[in-house]
């Protein structure tokens, strides 16, 4: 069942301007989009740069106050710090960054930054923090003479696990996971998605897995979103999305991704091209005289897409399933 | 002359100073370029794949690295050129283009003053003329408006734009080589798509020979025609693209292919390849270099002193451990 | 953008009210008055106080302030000056000639040092001649300015004979002639060098700092893989560059020729602002001393706006919204 509810989320940033730098437009970075999160399941939330993506995430966790909509965590609203507190939500929802090494204080050591969520949260002796550090360390797989160094005193690939260390340090229910694999070299990320898979079967955990990477979410996520400007274009399992793409969009993002297939290359530049053109002949079924994206239609029980009419969809050719 | 062979780099060691010693990032490197072939160099961080495009022109801190070896370009080993010298042919006959298009333009230039500043020193066009071929290049990397482009700053554009205008920057002077670093690491992939494309139509236009240096496989597979992987500063295996993937044979290249999250095997766990890139520092150089990273495989397999061998015609292997190696989970066989 | 300019304009009223107020009540705070150093034994208390009571001293402070910002508002008057016994307009007037000559020596003097010292140092990064420089900057940096300023005086003033050393020109000539303003320049010519040689530490480690970093930059490393020469890249690429942060403080620089020195005016006696400044704290001199400070608030508010008009002209990512 779900434990988290999205409705009609809005975060709008405000332009300022004038003589008196009132406000005089919005960036409308997310603008109206709903979805639940169930117990255990991995939602794949991607997009390119300036989509939105990472200002969903941060909304969900409280970093960036929405402009309207709702936030309910097991049917109670969370859109207020007071709130969040009382139902105890900061516990159990964490983040983790692309950038990690940004994101852990380099003056701190890694028992410290581990422990911080702990101390926040928690009254532990120090045996039991202690103790309760290192079965951390050992479930992200890091050995314990890690505990008294800094961060930079690590790669990338180990920065990425600390960083994950600290997410379930408070056992949550779902970690909003923003690129998490971005920065990491091809081998350390088959490591740090394996082990995020592991995490999850063992700790019945739910991710929001923000990317820009096809290959990974696809990987990665049971269900899937589309975004763009702020908006979700298409919904859909990882079958829906990837097998029976609707939205040109959609279509258009999965054309680009570089396959790894040598033999097929020219075929698929010609697809490339013939989507590329039915992107900007089909325009107007998908998006609005604003360039503002549709609501989403359900066309079967899981997929989801936003247009106008959901009889326009004969009309799109569906040369990729 | 479709094999018109421009550019032979052999056996480039580039050493880094550390203290006052100097560790060899590139490791015995030899290939050859040739026109019109675009040869991608791939491996992951700190292999040594863009020292190795640094080496060629002359691009690193003289003061901290040592370069050895021979890079002949046009018959002169060019290796120990002074900075006056490769100003000669940088630019000129080699184009450079890098991975952040936004930090690799000067901020306070109109992009169009950037562009010209190639043609001021290797061309003798009038002022005028080297206006018109600004213009006409900006037109030719896709951008629509080149006037207004021209007039811009760099942080005006969208990263696709920037990385467009390098283009045009680096194949103003009709380059024979050009030098591709990463070009679409910090792009979205439509953008990637159209730039990679944009890349491909420009060189059949120019007949240069590109190297693409990448860390992604994928773009590898949709543009090189031939591939050179990289491991710990050498060359592990070298071959023609399709041959590469459709049979890929040193442990490292198939140990890559297999933590690619695929669309066959979606949720299976992926291939992890066992520790860790090893530092420059600390980087045995005696012996087969992914060995220890493969464990399981007997040091009989290994060669003492791997050299690349020659399988075919257009696939070299280093070492001997790829003819009976199997992953570990496998068992052997 | 001139909108914006506008706008600081107008803010700064509200701001100088305020440190008005400050001013004048930090005036009143400080003991004495300036018919104090007037009194001897033989003086009778009842004249002073009728000095005080003519003055206006006598009534209530926020009496005092209104008919002091009245005057101000009103006439353009901004008092008498009870030492010198002239309009303090007048009186400021003559100063900040003279001030704004010495700076203007003085900052043409410290770009002169600065830049050649700074620029090479940065380029040729640990040779003999930037490790030079950085001692200099040393030396420069720890000696206090009234150390140097009478190791010159001693030296070159009462020594060798070599300039003079006090006052801003010669009895004798006549003003507007050429002999005149020589004269008045072989009167500021130890000043200024003793300025210039404390104004160049800072000046020097900026440009150093910004062209070692500016080296290393990778649109440098774009300019050399065009076949720039290096020389070219240096002045077309590295220099400009480097220079940003001394624009930003440019517009400082420019409001601080009218504010002169402190030390070195009153070093070399130099009948400057600064000068002026200190004499009147010591005497009590409130309608001057309060004009000054109100002057000098003025001026570093207008800097700001300066330096931020600058850096939009040098920079061009940078926009005043």
């Amino acid at each position: 069942m779900s434990f988290l509810e999205v409705n009609d989320l809005k975060v709008h940033f405000p332009v300022r301007g004038g003589f008196f730098n009132t406000i005089q437009d919005y960036v409308y970075a997310v603008d109206g989009v709903s979805f639940k999160i169930d117990e255990g399941k991995t939602y794949g939330l991607i997009g390119e740069s300036g989509s939105g993506k990472t200002t969903i995430g941060k909304a969900i966790v409280g970093l960036e106050k929405p402009t309207a909509g709702e936030i309910l965590y097991y049917g109670q609203l969370v859109n207020k710090k007071r709130l969040r507190k009382k139902l105890g939500y900061n516990k159990e929802v964490q983040m983790i960054f692309q950038d990690v090494l940004s994101s852990l204080d380099p003056r701190k050591r890694i028992r410290d930054i581990i422990a911080e969520p702990i101390r926040n949260h928690e009254k532990l002796t120090k045996e039991e923090e202690m103790k309760r550090i290192l079965t951390l360390l050992d479930i992200v797989g890091m050995p314990s003479d890690a505990l008294f160094k800094y961060p930079h005193e690590f790669s990338g690939g180990q920065r990425q696990r600390i960083g994950v260390a600290r997410a379930v340090a408070l056992n949550p229910k779902l970690i909003v996971a923003d690129e998490p694999v971005s920065a990491l070299d091809l081998s350390v990320q088959a490591q740090i998605l394996n082990f995020l898979k592991k995490i999850q079967k063992d700790f019945n955990l739910s991710y929001i897995f923000i990317s820009h990477d096809l290959g990974v979410v696809k990987h990665m996520c049971d269900y899937i979103y589309i975004m763009h400007r702020g908006r979700f274009v298409e919904a859909g399992t990882r079958e829906d999305i990837y097998n029976n793409p609707q939205h040109i969009y959609t279509k258009r993002l999965i054309a680009a991704i570089p396959e790894v297939d040598a033999e097929n290359r020219e075929e698929a530049r010609i697809k490339r091209i013939k989507v590329e053109q039915e992107y900007s002949e089909k325009e107007s079924i998908f998006y609005d005289e604003n360039g503002k994206v549709f609501d989403l239609v359900p066309i079967s029980d899981t997929h989801y897409v936003a247009i106008k009419n959901k009889e326009d969809l004969g009309y799109v050719e569906n040369s990729i399933a | 002359m479709e094999n018109e062979k421009i550019l032979e780099i052999k056996d480039l060691h580039t050493g880094f100073r550390f203290e006052d010693k100097y560790f060899d990032a590139v490791d015995g490197v030899s290939f050859s370029l040739y026109k019109n072939e675009l040869l991608a160099i791939v491996g992951e961080s700190g292999c040594g794949k863009s020292t190795i495009a640094n080496s060629i022109v002359g691009l690193h801190d003289k003061n901290h690295t040592r370069v050895s070896g021979e890079i002949i370009y046009d018959d002169e080993n060019v290796v120990n050129y002074s900075e006056e010298q490769f100003n000669k042919i940088r630019g000129k006959d080699i184009g450079f283009i890098f991975q952040d298009p936004l930090a690799s333009l000067n901020p306070l230039h109109r992009v169009g003053e950037q562009i010209k500043e190639a043609l001021i020193y290797h061309t003798d066009l009038t002022k005028e003329q080297r206006h018109e071929r600004m213009l006409y290049l900006l037109g030719r990397v896709g951008i629509v408006n080149p006037e207004r482009t021209a007039r811009q700053f760099p942080h005006e554009l969208s990263g696709g734009m920037r990385q467009r205008v390098l283009i045009a920057m680096a194949l103003s002077c009709k380059p024979n080589i050009v030098i591709a670093d990463e070009p679409t690491t910090a792009l979205d992939v439509t953008i990637q798509a159209q730039i990679l494309d944009l890349l491909s139509e420009l060189q059949n236009e120019i007949h240069a020979g590109i190297i693409l240096i990448t860390h992604d496989l994928g773009v590898v597979a949709q543009m090189a025609d031939r591939v050179a992987v990289m491991y710990a500063g050498q060359f592990v295996e070298v071959a023609e693209a399709k041959e590469l993937f459709r049979n890929p044979l040193h442990p490292y290249t198939r140990s890559l292919l297999h933590s690619i999250p695929q669309s066959d095997a979606v949720g299976a766990e992926l291939n992890v390849i066992q520790g860790m890139v090893p530092s420059l520092k600390n980087l045995s150089r005696d012996g087969c270099r992914f060995a220890p990273r493969i464990p399981w495989i007997p040091d009989s397999e290994h060669e003492k002193n791997p050299i690349l061998h020659q399988i075919s015609r257009d696939h070299f292997v280093r070492c001997t451990c790829w003819e009976n190696f199997h992953f570990e989970n496998e068992g052997g066989c | 953008m001139w909108k914006t300019v506008l706008r600081r304009v107008l803010l700064m009223i509200p701001q100088l009210f305020i440190l008005s107020i400050i001013v004048f009540a930090l005036g009143q705070a400080m003991p004495g008055d300036p018919f104090t150093g007037l009194i001897t034994p033989q003086t009778k208390p009842e004249a002073i106080e009728a000095l005080r009571e003519k003055a206006g001293l006598n009534n209530p402070i926020p009496v005092q302030y209104k008919d002091w910002m009245v005057r101000i508002l009103r006439d353009g008057n901004f008092g008498q000056s009870y030492t010198y016994k002239m309009p303090v307009s007048t009186l400021v007037g003559n100063r900040v000639a003279n001030t704004l000559w010495l700076s203007l020596l003085t900052v043409i003097l410290i770009y002169l040092i600065a830049i050649p010292l700074g620029i090479n140092a940065g380029r040729y990064q640990d040779s003999a001649f930037d490790k030079g420089v950085v001692i200099y900057n040393f030396i420069s940096y720890a000696i206090p300015s009234f150390i140097l300023g009478l190791i010159f005086l001693l030296v070159f003033g009462y020594k060798l004979h070599w300039f003079p050393t006090g006052g801003s020109v010669d009895l004798g000539f006549k003003k507007g002639t050429f002999d005149y303003a020589m004269n008045k320049l072989y009167h500021m010519i130890l000043p200024a060098i003793t300025g210039a040689v404390l104004g160049t530490t800072g000046t020097i480690q900026y440009l150093r700092n910004e062209v070692i970093d500016a080296k290393t930059q990778d649109y440098v490393k774009t300019a050399r893989s065009k076949g720039v020469p290096t020389d070219k890249v240096y002045s077309h690429h590295i220099f400009r560059n480097s220079f940003l942060p001394i624009a930003a403080f440019l517009g400082f620089t420019i409001t601080g020729l009218l504010s002169g020195s402190v030390f070195i005016e009153t070093i070399f006696s130099y009948p400057g602002m600064g000068e002026l400044f200190i004499s009147s704290i010591n005497s009590r001199d409130y309608a001057v001393m309060n004009t000054l400070v109100l002057l000098y608030g003025f001026l570093t508010l207008l800097g700001s706006l300066l330096s931020d008009i600058i850096m939009t002209i040098v920079d061009p990512r940078i926009r005043i919204e």
